[in-house]
C-alpha cells in the first residue's frame, strides 16, 4: 500500500543570550556544575523571576525571520509538573498569547518546487536543570545528581502546524531542520549545535493510504537531538505504522522514545496518560507589552535571510549560483564575503578563491571562518593583486597560506618571502631577451601569427624568475618585441 | 513606663535626645519575651546575640552624633515567611524547619540597612494559611489581651509580639487579611499596603497576586514610620510598582474634616456580631462628629469575595508550593524510598500541615483540565467585577470604613474543626487583596475586654489618605470617645 506521511517538529532552540531568562546568572555551558546559579533559577523560597528583555528580543527576531504575527500583548504560564531538575516544581512557558503565531517557513519540496510549512507559534520558555544519573537512568540509579547551570537558560519552542502544510517526506523534513537551523544561526539568536543539546526536536508523525482524506493517529518522538536519528526514528515509525494498518489494527495515539542503539522507538505513555499541567498566567510576571518602537528596532536588526542573501548574490554581484549557496550556507560566510567585496572589483574571482583556497584551508585545519585570522580587508587586496596581475595566482596561494597561518597582510609577507614581483623593465627584457634566444621555433611561429606560443614564452619567463614577473607585463613585453 | 511597651516614634525620639540607649530598649523587651514567650509563643526564632549586637552599633551611631534614619536602633520583629539569610526561615512549617536562607527579602534588608535591631523570627500560621495562628509547626500563639483566645492570623505571633511588648514594630504580611486581623484582634496598629508598594522578593509566596508585606505598630505613626522604610520599587520583584514614595508621616495631621468617608452597607448584614457592629458604628459618629461626611455606598459583588479569594489563592498556592519536593532543601522523608515519586509523595505528606494540604488539593483541582474554566477563571472574572464595585465606589468617596472581622476573638480550638467558619473570619478583608487596595486595622475599643478592629480602606496607592484617617482617630481618642 502507499501512504501519504505526515510529519511536523516542535523544535526547541536555547537561545544565546549573556544571561538567563529570568536572573543574571550567565549562560555559560562549559561551567563546573552548580557555579552559575543563584537563588531565583535554583527555586529558593521567595525568590522571584524578571524577565530577560534581550530573550524577548530574539523571540520577537525569530518569529519575524519565520513569517509571523507578533502578539503586542504576550504573558507568560506556569506548566506544572514534578521532576528532580525542575526546581520550582513548575516551568515557566507560555500558553495563551505566545509571543509568534501564525508563521510560515519556505523550502524546496522534493518535488523541487517551493513548499510553504505552517509555523503554528512560537514561544519562550526556560530550560530545566540537568541530572547526572549513577548509572543509566533516573529509575536505575542509586541516586542522581542536579546540575541547576542549564535551569532557565532561555528556551524557544517553534511549533509547526499540523495542519497547515505538514512535511510530506523525511527528507522534506531534513530540508526543513537544516532550513530552520540556518535561518536561527543567520539572525544569530542560537549557535544551534545539536551535540550541546541547543537544538532538540519532538516530532509528530502519522501517515495514512494515499488519497484518503482522513488523518491517522500520529505519535510523538521525545527529544531527539541529532538529524541521523531523526531519520533513524522516523524510518522506523513509518515501518511500524504501515504494518499496523496493513494487519488491521489501529495507530495508538501515544508519546515514543527513540532507542539509540537498537534504532527502534518505544511506547512512553498513551494519550490517557497524558499529564494536566494545570496551566494558568505567572501571577510573578506582568503581560508583556510589545510596543512599536520596540517592534521596529527589531525588524530593523533582522539581517538580510539566506533566500534573499543568495537572489543578492546571484543577481547583484554575478556569483554562480553554485559558489553562492556555498557563501549562504551561514552569514558568517557571506559577511566575510560581503565584507570583501567593498574592496574587490572581481567579485566572481573572490568568491571563487573563498569557496576554493580559503574553504580548502579551513577545512583542512577544522576551523570556521571567524576562527581563521585573515581580514577581509586584507583578503580583498590579496585578491586585488591577482586580479591585477601583480602576482600570479601560484603565489597568490602561497601568500594566502601564509596569511591563513600568521594573519599578516599580503604585502608584508610578499616583501617578507621575496615574492615581490619584478618592476624593472630591463631586468624583464633581459630575460625575456634569453628566454627568445632559447626557443626559435616558438618565435618564429609568433612572427608567422600564431599566438599560442605567447603564452608558452611567458611560462618561460614566469619559470625563470620563480613567478615572480608580473604575467600581465611581460605579455605586453612580448608582443612588442614579436608582434608587429 | 517600660520600654518595651512605648511606640517607635517615642523611642525614636528618646534616642535622638539620647537618653536612652537602644541597648536599654532591646534588653526591655528580651526582658518581656523571657517573661511571656512560654505562654504567648510569639517567636519560632528570636535572635538575641544578634540583637544585642546590631544594639551596639545603632547605639555607635547616636554616640558618634551622626544623622541616623528613625528606625536606627528599634527592636522589630520579622514574620517567619521573610528570608533572613543565615538565620532558620521556616514558614510556620515542618518542610523548611531546616531551611537556612542564603539571601536576605528586600524589606528586610532595608530596615537592618535603616538600622533597626531584629528580634527575632514571628510565628505564624503555616505558609500564612490560616486567620489564627493555630495552624504553626511550632505551636499556637495565644493572644496577650486573653490568652484563651487567638491572635488571629496569620501574622499573629508579629501582632501578639506588639501587643504584649515582645517587639516595638513587626513586619507581617497580608493575603487575606493576614496583618489586618490578627493587628484587630490584638488591639493594634496594621497597615496592608496597596499592592506592589513593597516588594515581594524574599517574601516565600502563598499566592502571588495577593500577597504584599505590610507594617505592624502600636500606633498608626508607627506603622507610617515602617512603611516609610520598607516600600519603594524593587527591580527584582516584577511587580513592584514604579510609583513615587511619599513620607508616609506629613500628612498624618491633616485631619478628616470634610472627608468623604463610604460605610458600604454589604459589610453590615446577617453574620456579623452586633457587638462588633455597635463599636464600630460608634466610631463612625466618632469620625462623623469631628468633621468626616459619612456616605453609605454599595459594592455589590461583595458576595463573591470569599469564594473568588479560596480559588485563586489556592489555585497560586498550589502552584508556590510545588517547589518544596525535598529534593533541594528544607525537609525529606527518612523512609526507605524506591523512588523519586514515592519521595516527593512521603516528603510533602510528612512536611505539610492539615489545612496547607487541604489548600494545595483544592488549588490543584481549580486548575486542572476541565474545571479551569468553571472555577479559576470564573474566580477572576468576579474579582474583575470586585474591582470594578471599588472603582466605582471611589468616584464618590475618599476612604471606607468597615470593620476588620465579623466576630470577636475566639478562643483557641474554637473554629479548628469548621475550615469553612475559619475561612467566613476574612470576609471583610480578602477583598482588599482581591483588588490590591491599601486598608488598615486600627483599635476601636473593646468588647468583654476584647479588642475590635476598624478597617479604613483606601484608593490604590493612597496610604496617605488611610494613615491619616487612622491616626485622626486616634488623637481624636475614638476608642474611647
Amino acid at each position: 500500500m502507499e501512504y501519504d506521511i505526515i510529519i511536523c517538529f516542535e523544535t526547541h532552540v536555547e537561545l544565546k543570550t549573556e544571561t538567563k531568562l529570568f536572573c543574571d546568572c550567565l549562560v555559560r555551558y562549559e561551567a563546573p556544575p552548580n557555579s552559575q546559579i543563584c537563588p531565583v533559577c535554583t527555586g529558593q523560597p521567595g525568590a522571584l523571576p524578571v524577565l530577560n528583555k534581550k530573550a524577548v528580543e530574539y523571540a520577537v527576531r525569530a518569529g519575524l525571520a519565520l513569517n509571523c504575527t507578533i502578539n503586542r500583548e504576550s504573558r507568560f504560564a506556569r506548566k506544572n509538573y514534578f521532576y528532580p531538575d525542575l526546581p520550582k516544581g513548575y516551568q515557566i512557558s507560555q500558553f495563551e498569547r505566545p509571543f509568534c503565531e501564525d508563521g510560515y517557513l519556505e523550502i524546496t519540496g522534493d518535488d523541487g518546487k517551493p513548499y510553504v510549512v505552517g509555523i503554528k507559534r512560537i514561544h519562550l520558555e526556560e530550560d530545566a536543570g540537568k541530572l547526572v544519573h549513577s548509572s543509566g537512568s533516573l529509575e536505575a540509579s542509586e541516586y542522581s545528581l542536579v546540575d541547576y547551570n542549564r535551569s532557565s537558560v532561555p528556551l524557544l519552542e517553534i511549533v509547526a502546524d499540523h495542519e497547515r502544510n505538514p512535511l510530506r517526506s523525511i527528507k522534506e523534513a531534513r530540508t526543513y531542520l537544516e532550513k530552520l537551523k540556518q535561518i536561527l544561526k543567520y539572525i544569530e539568536i542560537s549557535d544551534c549545535m545539536l551535540e550541546k543539546g541547543q537544538f532538540r526536536c519532538d516530532v509528530n508523525i502519522s501517515i495514512r493510504p494515499k488519497g484518503s482524506k482522513s488523518l491517522g493517529n500520529r505519535a510523538e518522538i521525545k527529544n531527539m537531538s541529532s538529524f541521523r536519528f531523526i531519520t533513524e526514528a522516523l524510518e522506523y515509525e513509518i515501518k511500524r505504522q504501515s504494518e499496523l494498518i496493513e494487519s488491521g489494527r489501529r495507530v495508538p495515539q501515544e508519546t515514543r522514545l527513540f532507542d539509540e542503539e537498537k534504532k527502534i522507538t518505544r511506547p512512553m505513555r498513551s494519550k490517557e496518560d497524558a499529564p494536566d499541567y494545570r496551566y494558568f498566567p505567572d501571577p510573578d510576571l506582568i503581560e508583556v507589552e510589545i510596543d512599536q518602537e520596540f517592534l521596529q528596532g527589531i525588524e530593523d536588526s533582522v539581517p538580510e535571510l539566506p533566500d534573499q542573501k543568495l537572489d543578492h548574490l546571484i543577481k547583484n554581484f554575478g556569483i554562480p549560483r553554485h559558489d553562492a549557496i556555498i557563501l549562504t550556507r551561514e552569514k558568517k560566510v557571506s559577511d566575510f564575503f560581503e565584507k570583501c567585496a567593498l574592496h574587490c572589483n572581481d567579485r566572481r574571482r573572490l568568491s571563487h578563491w573563498i569557496t576554493k583556497d580559503l574553504f580548502k584551508l579551513l577545512n583542512d585545519s577544522s576551523l570556521t571562518i571567524e576562527e581563521c585570522q585573515i581580514r577581509p580587508k586584507d583578503f580583498s587586496q590579496l585578491i586585488n593583486l591577482t586580479d591585477r596581475g601583480d602576482i600570479t595566482d601560484s603565489i597568490g596561494r602561497t601568500v594566502l597560506y601564509e596569511m591563513f597561518r600568521t594573519g599578516k597582510n599580503p604585502e608584508t609577507i610578499i616583501e617578507a618571502k621575496g615574492l615581490k614581483p619584478i618592476q624593472d623593465v630591463d631586468l624583464l627584457d633581459k630575460i625575456l631577451d634569453e628566454v627568445i634566444g632559447e626557443n626559435p621555433d616558438a618565435v618564429s611561429k609568433i612572427k608567422q601569427g600564431i599566438t599560442k606560443p605567447i603564452d608558452f614564452l611567458v611560462g618561460q619567463v614566469m619559470k625563470k624568475t620563480r613567478g615572480k614577473a608580473p604575467a600581465k607585463k611581460v605579455r605586453e613585453l612580448v608582443q612588442k618585441k614579436l608582434v608587429k | 513606663m517600660e520600654l518595651c511597651n512605648r511606640s517607635a516614634c517615642d523611642l525614636a525620639e528618646m534616642l535622638k535626645k539620647r537618653e536612652v540607649s537602644s541597648r536599654e530598649i532591646t534588653e526591655s523587651v528580651f526582658k518581656r519575651i523571657d517573661e511571656k514567650e512560654d505562654t504567648i509563643n510569639a517567636y519560632i526564632t528570636t535572635t538575641r546575640e544578634t540583637a544585642l549586637k546590631q544594639a551596639g552599633l545603632a547605639d555607635k551611631k547616636f554616640q558618634n552624633g551622626k544623622r541616623t534614619p528613625l528606625l536606627n536602633g528599634i527592636p522589630i520583629a520579622i514574620k517567619d515567611i521573610l528570608c533572613t539569610q543565615g538565620i532558620r526561615t521556616t514558614c510556620g512549617s515542618n518542610i523548611l524547619s531546616n531551611f537556612i536562607p542564603t539571601y536576605t527579602a528586600t524589606a528586610v534588608k532595608k530596615v537592618l540597612q535603616a538600622g533597626a535591631v531584629l528580634i527575632g523570627k514571628t510565628n505564624m500560621d503555616e505558609f500564612a494559611m490560616g486567620s489564627s495562628t493555630e495552624n504553626s509547626a511550632f505551636g499556637p500563639t495565644r493572644n496577650p489581651v486573653n490568652t484563651e483566645h487567638v491572635p488571629g492570623g496569620s501574622s499573629g505571633g508579629s501582632a501578639a509580639a506588639v501587643s504584649g511588648g515582645e517587639t516595638i514594630l513587626a513586619i507581617g504580611t497580608d493575603t487575606g487579611g493576614s496583618i489586618r486581623l490578627p493587628s484587630a484582634y490584638c488591639g493594634v496598629a496594621g497597615i496592608k499596603p496597596t499592592y506592589g508598594r513593597v516588594s515581594r522578593y524574599g517574601l516565600i509566596a502563598y499566592a502571588s497576586s495577593l500577597d504584599q508585606i505590610g507594617a505592624l505598630g502600636r500606633t498608626t505613626e508607627d506603622c507610617a514610620m515602617l512603611l516609610n522604610v520598607i516600600c519603594g520599587h524593587d527591580g527584582l520583584d516584577s511587580t513592584s510598582a514604579q510609583v513615587k514614595k511619599p513620607d508616609f508621616r506629613r500628612s498624618l495631621n491633616k485631619g478628616i474634616k470634610g472627608l468623604k468617608v463610604g460605610l458600604p452597607r454589604e459589610y453590615f448584614v446577617e453574620g456579623i456580631d452586633t457587638r462588633v457592629e455597635d463599636q464600630i458604628m460608634k466610631a463612625v459618629k466618632v469620625l462623623g462628629k469631628n468633621g468626616a461626611d459619612i456616605i453609605d455606598i454599595s459594592l455589590p459583588h461583595t458576595k463573591y469575595a470569599i469564594s473568588a479569594y479560596y480559588l485563586i489563592a489556592t489555585a497560586e498556592a498550589s502552584s508556590n508550593l510545588a517547589r518544596y519536593d525535598g529534593v533541594k532543601y528544607g525537609f525529606r522523608s527518612n523512609h526507605d524510598l524506591p523512588d523519586s515519586v514515592r519521595m516527593y509523595e512521603e516528603t510533602r505528606s510528612e512536611g505539610f500541615g492539615k489545612e496547607v494540604k487541604r489548600r494545595i488539593m483544592l488549588g490543584t483541582y481549580a486548575l486542572s483540565a476541565g474545571y479551569y474554566d468553571a472555577y479559576y477563571l470564573k474566580a477572576q472574572k468576579a474579582r474583575a467585577l470586585i474591582k470594578e464595585d471599588f472603582d466605582k465606589a471611589f468616584e464618590k468617596v475618599d476612604c471606607m470604613i468597615t470593620p476588620v472581622s465579623p466576630c470577636l476573638p475566639f478562643k483557641l480550638g474554637e473554629k479548628m474543626a469548621d475550615p469553612l467558619q475559619m475561612y467566613l473570619v476574612d470576609i471583610y478583608t480578602v477583598s482588599l487583596n482581591l483588588t490590591g487596595l491599601p486598608g488598615m486595622s486600627v483599635n476601636c475599643g473593646t468588647v468583654n475586654g476584647l479588642p475590635v478592629g476598624l478597617q479604613i480602606i483606601g484608593k490604590a496607592f493612597d496610604e496617605e489618605m488611610v494613615l491619616r484617617v487612622g491616626h485622626a482617630y486616634e488623637k481624636i481618642g475614638g476608642s474611647n470617645a
